[in-house]
C-alpha cells in the first residue's frame, strides 16, 4: 500500500511541525510525528487542502517538469479549461492555444472539447435506469479517492464515465498519429494540470487499467511560461472547437450545466461535498438524479495549482463561454467522435479500506473496545499536541501502535502532579535542619 | 463486544445525523461490508431522526460482535398506539414543523423493517418505545 503514487508530498525542510495541516485533512491522512508533519499514503486523497492550508509552503504537488516534453519527438498539450480562467481580461480562448505552441508543444487538444463528448456519455448514461440515484459525477478524482475512503457504499452511485482528460488524451494521441502518420509512441500527451488529483490519477488511474496521458504540467508553470506570448496578442490563429458548454466544466456545475440532469445538485469544497455524501448514504437525497461534487471551491478553477483567485477565474470562464458562439454538445459531438475513443470504465472502483482497524471484524472490535477505554482517559480537546488530529484518532493510533499514552501533553501534566504530590509526600512535614544546631 | 450509547434530544434538527454519522465510521474502521454498512446508514438515520421527531428524547446504541450488528433505541416517551398502524408505509404523526423540513413522508419505520434482518419495536403508550434491529455480519 505504500508504494501508492501520491502527487502531495512533504518539503521537511519547510515543515514546523504544527498541527494546522493535521486538522484540515478531511481523511485523517496526516500525523506530526518527530516535530514534522507525515502523510499516511493508503488515506491521502491528493484533495490538495493542505496545500491550501500550510503557511510555511511545506506541502507541495510533484508534477512533471516542464522540460520532460522535449523527451518526445512529438509533443501535445491538454489545457485543462480552467487554464483560461488564469488570464484576467482574455477575451479570445484562441490566443492561450497559439501560446502553447509558442512554448514548445506541437498540437493542442482542448481538454473542453472531450468534455462535451463526457457531457453526451453521462446524458446516455443518465438515460439508463439500472443504477442507484443519484448517479455522482467522476470528473473530481478527489472525490472519486474519498468515496473509496469513507462512503464505500456510493461506490456503485460513481458514473463509470472517463475523466474528459483521460478522453482528451485518447482522441489527441489518435487524431495527431493518424493526420501525421506517426507512431503514437512517439507522441507524449501532457496535461496542463490544476490540481494534484489529477496528476495522481495519471500515475494511479482510476476505472481504468493504464492512463492515456504522458505527463502532467502544473498550470502555474505553464502559467508563467505563456504570460509573455498571451500579454498583448489581439489575433488567433487557433479557433477553439469546443462548446461553450464544454468550457463551462472549469467552474463548478459546469458539467450539470452540461448535461442537464432532472434533478440535480452541485457541491463544491471538499467539507461540504463530504456533508452531502454523508446524507447520500443514508438514503436522504433519492429522488437526486446527478450529484456533481468538486473537491475545490468554485471547481477546477480553484484548485491549488492555479494562480488567479478562484472567483475571478470563475467569471473569466463565464465572459469566455458566453462569447463563444452557442452550440451544445448533444449536436456538436458526431457519433464518430462518440465511438473514436474508449468513454467508459473498464475496471472497477474498488473501496480503499485504509479506515479498518484490523484484517478480522473481530480483531477489530478487540481494537475499538480498546480505543473507547483509552478515550474515556483522554481529556477531548482534539488539540492535536500529540501530533494525531483528534483524540479519537490518537486513541486509534495508540491502538496501532504508533505512540503511547504519554505523548499526551494533558495526561503527562496530570501525571508529572501526581509525582510531585507523591515526592511532597515522602518528605517529612517538618523538616529537621540540615546543619547540625551549633554548640552553645 | 463493542458498544456505544448516543444520547439524542427531542426537536434538536441541528445535530440530528450526528449519531449516524458516527455509527457510519465506526462500522467502516470494524470493516463490515459495504452493503450491510449501506443498510444500517439508512436505517440508523430514521432511527434517529425518529427519536428527535416524535419522542420526548432517548438514546440510540451500537453494538458490535463478530456475529452481527445491533441497533438499538429507547425513548421516554410518548410511544405509540397504534404500533401497527405506525408501521404501514406513508403514516406519520410528525408535526409541521418536520413536515416543513421535508420528514414526516411515514417511511421511517417501514425503511428501518425493510433493512434490518431481524426488526422488533416495543411500545407502551405514556412510556415509551424500544426498537432494536439485527443486521448479520455473516
Amino acid at each position: 500500500m505504500s508504494t501508492r503514487f501520491h502527487s502531495v508530498r512533504l518539503d521537511k525542510d519547510k515543515c514546523k511541525g504544527c498541527t494546522n495541516c493535521l486538522k484540515h485533512c478531511p481523511t485523517e491522512a496526516i500525523r506530526v510525528r518527530g516535530g514534522r508533519a507525515r502523510i499516511l499514503d493508503e488515506r491521502c486523497v491528493d484533495c490538495g487542502q493542505c496545500i491550501r492550508i500550510c503557511q510555511y509552503h511545506a506541502k507541495i504537488a510533484m508534477t512533471d517538469p516542464f522540460d520532460d516534453i522535449f523527451k518526445y519527438k512529438h509533443r501535445i498539450a491538454l489545457p485543462a479549461p480552467s487554464l483560461y480562467g488564469q488570464f484576467r481580461h482574455l477575451e479570445n480562448i484562441g490566443i492561450v492555444l497559439d501560446a502553447l505552441i509558442s512554448i514548445g508543444f506541437d498540437e493542442v487538444f482542448e481538454v473542453a472539447r472531450a468534455a462535451d463528448i463526457a457531457t453526451r456519455a453521462i446524458q446516455e448514461r443518465l438515460r439508463l435506469p439500472d443504477r442507484p440515484r443519484p448517479l455522482i459525477s467522476s470528473a473530481c478524482p478527489t472525490i472519486t479517492r474519498i468515496i473509496q475512503v469513507r462512503f464505500p457504499s456510493l461506490i456503485e452511485h460513481i458514473i463509470n464515465v472517463r475523466q474528459p482528460v483521460e478522453i482528451a488524451a485518447a482522441m489527441a494521441r489518435q487524431e495527431y498519429a493518424r493526420k501525421h502518420n506517426v507512431s503514437p509512441d512517439e507522441i507524449g500527451v501532457f496535461f496542463i494540470t490544476p490540481c494534484a488529483a489529477k496528476m495522481t490519477a495519471i500515475r494511479n488511474p482510476i476505472g481504468q487499467a493504464k492512463s492515456d496521458i504522458d505527463g502532467a504540467i502544473s498550470m502555474a508553470d505553464v502559467f508563467a511560461r505563456l504570460v509573455p506570448h498571451v500579454t498583448g496578442a489581439i489575433q488567433a490563429k487557433r479557433v477553439p472547437t469546443a462548446t461553450p458548454y464544454g468550457v463551462g466544466w472549469a467552474n463548478a456545475g459546469g458539467e450539470i450545466h452540461a448535461a442537464t440532469p432532472r434533478n440535480s445538485m452541485s457541491v463544491d469544497g471538499v467539507e461540504n461535498v463530504i456533508r452531502v455524501l454523508e446524507e447520500i448514504e443514508d438514503g436522504k437525497l433519492t429522488d437526486l438524479d446527478y450529484f456533481e461534487g468538486a473537491a475545490c471551491p468554485g471547481g477546477c478553477v480553484g484548485g491549488p495549482l492555479t494562480v488567479e483567485i478562484n472567483y475571478v477565474a470563475q467569471n473569466t470562464i463565464k465572459t469566455l463561454r458566453d462569447a463563444l458562439p452557442e452550440a451544445h454538445p448533444s449536436n456538436a459531438v458526431t457519433s464518430a467522435q462518440m465511438n473514436a475513443v474508449p468513454l467508459h470504465f473498464d475496471q472497477k472502483i474498488e473501496p480503499n479500506n485504509a479506515m479498518r482497524l484490523d484484517e478480522s471484524i473481530a480483531g477489530a472490535i478487540d481494537r475499538m473496545e480498546h480505543m473507547n477505554a483509552i478515550l474515556e482517559r483522554l481529556p477531548g480537546y482534539d488539540c492535536g499536541a500529540c501530533g494525531s488530529p483528534t483524540c479519537e484518532s490518537f486513541a486509534e493510533d495508540i491502538v496501532r501502535g504508533f505512540c503511547t499514552e504519554m505523548d499526551c501533553i494533558h495526561l503527562l501534566k496530570a501525571r508529572l502532579e501526581e509525582m510531585a504530590l507523591k515526592v511532597e509526600d515522602l518528605a517529612p512535614d517538618n523538616p529537621e535542619p540540615v546543619r547540625k544546631p551549633s554548640a552553645t | 463486544m463493542m458498544h456505544t450509547d448516543y444520547p439524542v434530544e427531542a426537536g434538536d434538527f441541528t445535530r440530528a445525523g450526528e449519531a449516524s454519522a458516527d455509527i457510519k465510521r465506526r462500522l467502516r474502521q470494524l470493516g463490515v461490508s459495504t452493503e450491510l454498512l449501506r443498510r444500517v446508514a439508512v436505517a440508523s438515520y430514521e432511527l434517529e431522526l425518529n427519536i428527535v421527531i416524535h419522542s420526548v428524547g432517548g438514546q440510540l446504541s451500537l453494538e458490535v460482535d463478530s456475529q452481527c450488528v445491533r441497533l438499538s433505541s429507547s425513548d421516554r416517551g410518548p410511544g405509540i398506539v397504534d404500533v401497527a398502524q405506525a408501521m404501514r408505509e406513508g403514516y406519520s404523526t410528525a408535526n409541521d414543523e418536520a413536515r416543513s423540513m421535508g420528514f414526516g413522508a411515514g417511511m421511517g419505520l417501514p425503511n428501518m423493517r425493510r433493512n434490518a434482518d431481524v426488526f422488533t419495536i416495543d411500545s407502551v403508550p405514556g412510556r415509551g418505545t424500544d426498537i432494536q434491529m439485527l443486521f448479520e455480519l455473516a
